[in-house]
């Protein structure tokens, strides 16, 4: 996979796919803003999409070292680290959402969702323009 | 369809949030109740919030799921607020009424802070809706 080009489809929906995480990852912060001791968590969305593509990053495949070993390959089943977010001021219970950047984040993410979602929608346009050749 | 989960861990919370406010409002319903013949006076309560995961099935594993729920509702045991009032039919032998210890301030930004945290979810869960709607729509 590492050397094929990558349908944009297919990284569409990977893409979408991971927004989608993100997004329960940040509506879970902002769900326990007032949980003693809870720790906020995200993860960085470049990286992680850099993983599930198999683009750039050589070092994500398994070494084969025996004849029946299967190819190990990003893809869907490949995981990434859920990160800790670091508290801009603390807090006495020990929780660390900050609110403001969990609100901004969301709004982030939600309309780079929308722009996931418009790039595959205008992908299909043109393969639908292409296919009826007017 | 991570984006239906958000729905389950948003409307957990704003139940959470909602029951919190509903103990601001029996608290502050009895602010001035005075002590039974028991000698013992309304305490406040308050929740306890306790982070509840809700079954695995993202790509990110367990954590990611994160609903809330009340694990206790636990009682202020600090004494009640005594008034020397000894014309007063529920005034002990020394002449003081025992009320609440119901803090009217702590409670009042316990329900400011509580409906901030319940409108958060609302809109957490309207715009995961918009989304939803937004990825039916695609190829259309």
């Amino acid at each position: 996979m590492n050397a094929a080009p990558i349908d944009p489809l297919a990284m569409y929906g990977q893409a979408l796919s991971l927004r989608s995480e993100r997004q329960r990852l940040l509506a879970s912060n902002i769900a326990n803003a007032d949980t003693p001791g809870y720790v906020a968590r995200d993860f960085n969305f470049a990286q992680a999409l850099r993983d599930a593509t198999g683009a750039g990053n050589a070092g994500a495949t398994l070494a084969q070292s025996q004849a029946g070993h299967f190819p190990a390959q990003g893809g869907m089943g490949s995981s990434f680290a859920l990160q800790y977010a670091t508290p801009s001021q603390t807090n006495l219970d020990g929780n660390t959402v900050d609110m403001d950047r969990e609100r901004a984040s969301f709004a982030d993410n939600a309309i780079k969702y929308e722009a996931t979602l418009r790039f595959i929608n205008s992908h299909v346009r043109t393969m639908l323009d292409a296919i009826k050749g007017q | 369809m991570s984006l239906v989960n958000i729905f389950s861990v948003s409307g957990s919370a704003a139940s959470a949030q909602s029951q919190r406010l509903n103990v601001v409002a029996s608290n502050l319903a009895n602010a001035d109740t005075v002590a039974g013949p028991d000698g013992q006076a309304y305490k406040a309560r308050q929740v306890v919030f306790q982070t509840q995961l809700m079954g695995a099935t993202g790509r990110l594993g367990e954590a990611a799921n994160a609903g809330v729920r009340v694990s206790t509702v636990s009682e202020d045991q600090s004494p009640g607020r005594r008034v020397l009032d000894p014309k007063h039919p529920a005034a002990d032998a020394d002449g003081y009424v025992t009320y609440s210890n119901v803090n009217a301030v702590d409670e009042m930004v316990n329900m400011i802070s509580a409906s901030r945290s319940y409108q958060n979810n609302v809109e957490v869960m309207n715009t995961a809706k918009a989304l939803l709607q937004k990825t039916l729509q695609i190829g259309q």
